[in-house]
């Protein structure tokens, strides 16, 4: 129940966060993906469930506001968090690069997805620009900013050490 | 008691591939929803315009607040010379202005006879703040913190700077969702002011690394469109009100089959430091009736 309220705040925070604050801390004409590091974590940290529920969550959020069609973007973070649920059985608490190697496959993913669905079907074929110039910085700054946004996702849900590593057992 | 009973009643769970399965059909089902029917998702509007706007509405009134008190700390010196200098401009200035007040004159007697301005200051406006953007990289789309219960409805347009920014395309009782022209997949029908030749404009994600968008369809026989002419909504889009300026022409080229020309437009709006827009109060639509 605590954690689910937790979540509740942490997903809000960060939609207001991204299209806000992130907004104006914008480089190069790129913004970081918040949505993407909460859904993933939550999918690497409390497994398929959660990070499936997540996922959907955060996407309708994008569709409602800025989305064509209702379900689209719910549907791409969805596959992410059940994506990363996978790697929920080899993640400790305590180790950082798991989890930053997730979150970088994970923005790739999504950005790779975004361009060959709302774009490459619109005979955009210069890849190679879209490489450059979004998938890629984008990625880059998502790290960027993990690095510092990652810590504190994990400390609002930090379990006793002693319990054992697999003291969140998928339900 | 057995330690059968003593044992917690295990909690109902569906198995995670059935859960994919049913998350996955129920974005099938939305997705074809929205995309068959009319239905623009207004009871969702209205629920996360109650939870998420309030939010975004504090969060960049701090900014502003915040990145306001900064840029007065750090100008306040250069105000003090910059208002010696100025003073010694009025003087030159009241000169020149007598001058102006004789332009302005003939100026208003030419806008007359071109009734341009006439259309344009006619419409009812009203000023929105931008309070979010688009949080993808992909298109250029932004949350301004009007909506319905403030007159506003679907498709209206939206200026800034004098320039055509874009259209609601979505709205809520306190927010509206307003996409703009150089949005990649934006396309609007536009006018050249000089020799009222059509042409589409098309928003470009390549193009605006280098600030302009392009255009195309431009049939122009008499060869009279030349770079920086104006370009203007045009009267046959069933969206845009005619004649608000979209940009200028900075690049022609002939097409290929020699009949049409395309090429590239700077736009009139500064889309990257937009803060503050208007929004006229009439549709096209309720124009025509």
């Amino acid at each position: 129940m605590k954690r689910n309220i937790i979540l509740f705040f942490v997903i809000i925070t960060g939609f207001v966060l991204q299209t806000t604050l992130f907004q104006a801390l914008r480089f190069g004409n790129i913004a970081p993906n918040i949505l993407i590091i909460i859904t993933a974590s939550y999918g690497f940290m409390f497994g398929k469930h959660y990070g499936m529920s997540v996922g959907f969550i955060c996407g309708m959020l994008m569709d409602i506001f800025y989305g064509d069609v209702l379900g689209f973007y719910a549907l791409i973070y969805l596959y992410i968090g059940a994506a990363n649920g996978f790697f929920h059985s080899i993640f400790f608490q305590e180790d950082i690069k798991l989890p930053l190697l997730l979150i970088a496959v994970s923005d790739f993913c999504y950005s790779f997805v975004c361009y060959v669905l709302l774009y490459l079907l619109r005979s955009r074929f210069h890849f190679m620009f879209y490489l450059k110039s979004v998938i890629v910085p984008e990625m880059v700054y998502t790290i960027f900013v993990t690095v510092f946004l990652y810590p504190c996702i994990l400390l609002l849900n930090w379990t006793r050490a002693d319990t054992g590593y697999h003291s969140q057992q998928e339900r | 008691m057995s330690p059968i009973a003593k044992r917690k009643r295990t909690k109902f769970s569906i198995p995670s591939k059935y859960l994919l399965l049913l998350f996955t059909f129920l974005c099938v089902l939305l997705m074809a929803v929205t995309f068959f029917t009319d239905y623009s998702s207004t009871p969702l509007n209205k629920l996360v315009g109650y939870v998420v706007v309030p939010f975004q509405n504090g969060v960049s009134r701090i900014g502003t607040w915040l990145s306001v008190r900064v840029d007065e700390l750090g100008e306040l010196r250069i105000v003090l010379k910059e208002n010696q200098e100025l003073k010694a401009k009025i003087d030159e200035l009241t000169a020149q202005n007598t001058q102006l007040q004789q332009d302005k004159y003939e100026l208003n007697n030419l806008r007359e006879l071109y009734k341009l301005d006439e259309e344009y200051s006619g419409y009812e406006k009203v000023g929105a703040r931008i309070i979010a953007r688009d949080g993808g990289n992909w298109f250029h789309s932004f949350t301004i913190d009007k909506g319905s219960d403030d007159g506003l409805a679907m498709d209206m347009n939206v200026i800034a700077d004098g320039g055509l920014v874009g259209r609601i395309v979505a709205i809520g009782k306190n927010w509206s969702k307003v996409t703009a022209v150089i949005n990649d997949n934006s396309n609007v029908s536009g006018m050249v002011l000089a020799s009222s030749d059509f042409l589409m404009v098309r928003g470009s994600l390549e193009l605006m690394t280098d600030g302009v968008i392009e255009f195309e369809q431009l049939t122009d026989s008499a060869g009279k469109v030349q770079i920086g002419d104006k370009v203007v909504t045009s009267s046959i889009s069933d969206k845009y009100l005619p004649s608000i300026l979209i940009g200028y022409i900075t690049e022609i080229n002939q097409d290929s089959n020699n009949i049409t020309k395309s090429g590239k437009i700077t736009p009139a709006v500064d889309f990257e430091h937009l803060e503050e827009v208007l929004v006229i109060l009439e549709t096209k639509q309720q124009i025509a009736d």
